[in-house]
């Protein structure tokens, strides 16, 4: 049974696989990139001769810049790129799930744990720029060091939960969809496909969001002081 | 009753146990969520946009729940290590 875009091994050679799920990855990858040269080739602030791309791309950008400084008030760009990037990266592999012969590189294990594990690295190292290594390791005994095992904890629960979310979700609505295709296959197949491509731009906005959440909690100062 | 049996009913037992029980709490949570979200948007109709983006968030966080039972039940059915491995060492059976 085919669960994840992994089992789909295109070209092997000695341990080195070529999956599917790298192909499109990559693929996501080269898209995403390829589109955006191609659209900010000619950048111009005047607003005369902008052109639509760049006006779409600039009305992208600003709704993510105004999340993040709704959830962070000491913004920087620095989040903009890493929690923008997570958004659009997440939200066209599960969209393009539309086009025939797609298999989301999200709907395999391996790329949500990847990105779970940018996160989980990303998120000490903000801290850490921003109240430097003591600050930041303090705010693990805060409010009093019988907390540390449960917030170490739940900060690996967290980083697990992350990726193993948008891998069941991603994952189920495949494999709902291929399951419904054998039982009724005339007009059930095509909400559920409808269903899974909302859930994906959902699932996309809820990785980025509690991405910069917790980093959120990472980089703020504890205003009170010494207790 | 041989091992290979007992593997076969007690996975697709578990399977469906899992995910029937696993998805009635999330299911309650939701809908206390909800029906909050919905109270609060009546009392503050301005604050509509935050309170449903909140509202999302935590519905996404509660549903990772349920998504988890099913992410078992799928292991259990369609990529069982045990099964496997019983099947590997008795051929046939």
């Amino acid at each position: 049974m085919h669960l994840t875009p992994d089992q789909n091994v295109l070209w092997k050679w000695g341990f080195l696989e070529i999956n599917a799920t790298i192909v499109f990855t990559w693929s996501v990858i080269l898209l995403l990139t390829g589109m955006s040269w191609l659209l900010t080739r000619g950048l111009t602030a005047s607003d005369q001769h902008r052109s639509r791309w760049q006006s779409g791309l600039e009305a992208v950008v600003e709704m993510i810049r105004r999340q993040i400084r709704e959830i962070c008030p000491t913004y920087s760009d620095t989040y903009l790129r890493f929690a923008g990037t997570l958004f659009l990266f997440i939200a066209v592999s599960n969209a393009l799930d539309v086009v025939p012969g797609w298999q989301a590189p999200t709907g395999s294990l391996s790329t949500t744990a990847a990105l779970a594990i940018c996160v989980g690295i990303a998120v000490p190292a903000f801290g850490i720029v921003r109240q430097g290594l003591g600050g930041y390791l303090r705010h693990y005994i805060r409010p009093s060091w019988i907390i540390l095992p449960f917030h170490l904890m739940s900060e690996t629960t967290r980083n697990l939960a992350l990726a193993v979310r948008l891998f069941g979700n991603i994952m189920s609505g495949t494999m709902i969809v291929g399951i419904l295709l054998a039982i009724a296959p005339l007009f059930v197949p095509v909400l559920m496909q409808a269903l899974g491509l909302l859930v994906g731009l959902i699932q996309a906005y809820i990785f980025a969001v509690l991405s910069m959440v917790y980093i959120a909690a990472a980089v703020r100062r504890d205003q009170e002081g010494a207790k | 009753m041989d091992s290979v049996t007992v593997i076969a009913i007690i996975s697709i037992a578990a399977a469906a146990i899992c995910m029937a029980i696993g998805s009635i709490g999330p299911a309650m949570g939701e809908g206390r969520a909800v029906a909050q979200a919905l109270g609060s948007i009546a009392q503050q109709p301005d604050e509509a946009a935050t309170i449903s983006r909140t509202l999302f968030i935590g519905l996404a966080m509660i549903e990772s729940i349920a998504i988890y039972c099913f992410v078992i039940s799928i292991i259990l059915i369609f990529a069982n290590p045990f099964w496997n491995h019983i099947v590997a060492a008795k051929p046939g059976a």
